[in-house]
């Protein structure tokens, strides 16, 4: 018997915590980011998707705090903490960061994808959160998905098939 | 939060005439450019979160044979045509005469005949909104991709994400193509940057709220 276990799905812009059993997904990261914060001994997860690399680039006052890698990460560790999850313990695996089409054109927006992966290994080089793994940039998707009982980043791409991190 | 997006009908009611007018002309140019008829959906203008953009068109991991164009000029703005990888692979096939060419396969020269569909199609459509609104429309070098769908329609959200947590989708579909045995299913999808609103309204002579 295969167990089915619940598989949490976090959207564009958006952020959320799993336990085991669950696992902890997101699909069809291009330029943008997963990052997963994980309680190895407490078999927690946290994953948040990351579209731009700072908060400042919002022309709006009031935004969705995920969107961006400074107040994305800081809103996901505020929620692990309000479960008791202590930042200390916590590692980091991250995905994506793509540029989709490879432009000429090299406006800022061209080239996100690697502006966003930098931005988020300096926060977390910033919150002394280390990271254990990542696949970041080249021109594919990528859909990832957290398996909290062995500490494994599951990535699926069309034309690479899957691999573990 | 999302006030930019406050349109009125007659606001909605624009752009769905510049989904119908573009989509059309795009129509009229692949009929043309396969010899067939080719038909067309009525536009599709909602404001819509970035998931529900992308269940528009099967999900975020949804696979789709994309080409890609910038838009540069009196406005900004970025365009889409996706189609799913086998109905492109039909598409390249009747444009280079050779059955064993496969988008879908990376094949180079159905790759490019794509491309290139793309690229007219793409144009038509510019064009025609050019045309209507009497703005001045660059379309920059297209791009194609093969690949998932949230992970190429983000491209063309981001500058819409540093003022919103939504966007105006417009969307065409177009589909029965005369001769083919399945169905075509086409998407265009036409995100202008925020800015650009304003300008097209103005153009139109439409007031902004």
């Amino acid at each position: 018997m295969t167990q089915v276990s619940e598989a949490v799905k976090v959207g564009i812009a958006d952020l959320n915590v799993a336990q085991h059993p669950q696992t902890i997904m997101t699909a069809g990261l291009g330029s943008c980011i997963g990052l997963v914060l994980y309680d190895e001994t407490n078999k927690i997860a946290g994953l948040v998707h990351i579209m731009l690399p700072d908060s400042s680039m919002s022309r709006n006052q009031t935004f969705k705090e995920a969107k961006f890698a400074d107040t994305g990460l800081l809103a996901l560790l505020k929620l692990m903490e309000s479960q008791g999850i202590r930042k200390s313990r916590l590692k980091a695996k991250m995905a994506g960061g793509a540029q989709m089409f490879n432009s000429t054109n090299s406006s800022e927006m061209m080239r996100i994808g690697y502006r966003n992966a930098e931005a988020v290994r300096a926060l977390l080089k910033e919150h002394n959160i280390p990271v254990v793994s990542e696949d970041c940039g080249g021109n594919k998707g990528r859909t990832i998905e957290f398996m909290i009982d062995d500490s494994l980043l599951k990535i699926r791409t069309i034309h690479e098939g899957v691999t573990y991190i | 939060m999302n006030d930019y997006f406050n349109f009125e009908q007659i606001h909605l009611d624009v752009l769905k005439e510049i989904g119908n007018i573009g989509a059309g002309n795009a129509a009229t140019s692949l009929s043309h450019l396969i010899n067939r008829s080719v038909s067309m959906d009525v536009p599709v203008v909602n404001v819509v979160t970035f998931d529900e953009m992308m269940m528009e068109i099967g999900g975020k991991d949804e696979v789709q044979a994309t080409v890609f164009v910038q838009a540069n000029g009196d406005i900004s703005g970025n365009m889409f045509f996706m189609i799913p990888p086998d109905e492109a692979d039909l598409f390249a096939q009747l444009m280079i005469g050779d059955p064993s060419e496969k988008v879908s396969e990376g094949d180079e020269i159905a790759t490019s005949a794509f491309l290139e569909l793309g690229n007219i199609l793409t144009g038509s459509y510019l064009r025609a909104f050019s045309d209507f609104t009497q703005l001045d429309i660059n379309q920059s070098v297209p791009h194609a991709a093969i690949d998932m769908v949230g992970a190429m329609l983000t491209q063309g959200l981001l500058e819409i994400s540093t003022v919103s947590d939504q966007a105006i989708m417009i969307e065409t579909i177009l589909h029965d193509i005369e001769g083919f045995d399945q169905a075509i299913k086409g998407h265009f999808f036409l995100l202008p940057n925020p800015d650009a609103y304003a300008t097209i309204f103005q153009a139109l002579g439409v007031h902004s709220s």
